[in-house]
């Protein structure tokens, strides 16, 4: 009983402070008998890219001559994969950085970049706190219809 | 028959080479009870088209590193085995003239990410016609 507020109350605050948007709903939709763990599955495949994308990131933002084409390559799949799972503030930042890319600030895309990657983590360890508790509550918990 | 035309079990292709759109697009296409394989680039679309051209829909992320799906188009397009295969391109930016070079070169839709399970539902009546 009380796993199943503890996640109402998180997935609402998830919303409301903007981590989250219209999109993870969506994927919530998708789960079913035939993926009873799809969220989950999409959420750590969305993980392993994005840290990998990030990290080439990094090192071209490190790069002499810049290379704002990669740059701003690099950072159209990351925001694609952003989106498609529904990360609002990331998206955000992401956009921003992409619009210092195409002004070729550099310090820019940098300060911006700190950003992408602050959401980033705080995203991270909201969605694993929520996974675990999601977990904690249990199969019937499973497939969470929106309007829990 | 009609009815046994209908509940034929549709192939479909998907190819993006991210592969959290490439499991979002699968399910959603799963949902509508197409069977579905996946591949993360075009040269392994191709490669698979080659060894089975038995697919009933090719459905292509726009922008991928080595080929984009407007060059895959134009490959399927240019095929005389695969040219029938309807061809639907996904993609995240809204550019009227890359959907217009897209439908121009042969393209039966262009869908906006993220992909809807309206947009997959509309794809059966709208590409299939079957």
């Amino acid at each position: 009983m009380e796993h199943s507020r503890q996640l109402g109350y998180m997935k609402r605050s998830l919303f409301d402070q903007g981590y989250l948007d219209e999109q993870f709903y969506q994927l919530e939709e998708l789960q079913d008998e035939a993926s009873p763990n799809f969220v989950e599955e999409v959420v750590a495949l969305f993980f392993k890219d994005s840290l990998r994308l990030m990290s080439n990131i990094d090192q071209a933002l490190e790069k002499h001559p810049r290379d704002f084409h990669r740059l701003d390559s690099l950072m159209h799949q990351l925001k694609g994969s952003v989106s498609s799972i529904g990360a609002l503030r990331m998206k955000n930042e992401c956009t921003l950085f992409k619009e210092h890319c195409d002004e070729q600030n550099i310090e820019g895309c940098q300060r911006s970049f700190q950003k992408v990657k602050r959401e980033h983590a705080a995203l991270r360890q909201k969605l694993e706190t929520y996974f675990q508790l999601l977990r904690q509550a249990g199969p019937a918990e499973k497939a969470t219809r929106s309007g829990v | 028959m009609a009815i046994a035309a209908t509940e034929q079990e549709l192939h479909v292709l998907a190819v993006d080479d991210s592969s959290v759109d490439l499991a979002v697009i699968a399910k959603l296409l799963r949902r509508s009870k197409y069977r579905v394989t996946t591949v993360n680039s075009p040269r392994r679309a191709l490669d698979l088209l080659g060894l089975d051209p038995n697919v009933h829909m090719i459905i292509t992320d726009y922008w991928m590193p080595e080929m984009t799906g407007y060059e895959l188009l134009k490959r399927v397009k240019e095929s005389s085995e695969l040219k029938e295969i309807p061809v639907v391109i996904m993609s995240s930016e809204n550019v009227p003239s890359r959907i217009n070079m897209c439908l121009k070169e042969g393209a039966n839709d262009f869908l906006i990410k993220p992909v809807q399970p309206s947009d997959v539902s509309k794809l059966r009546s709208r590409v299939m016609r079957r």
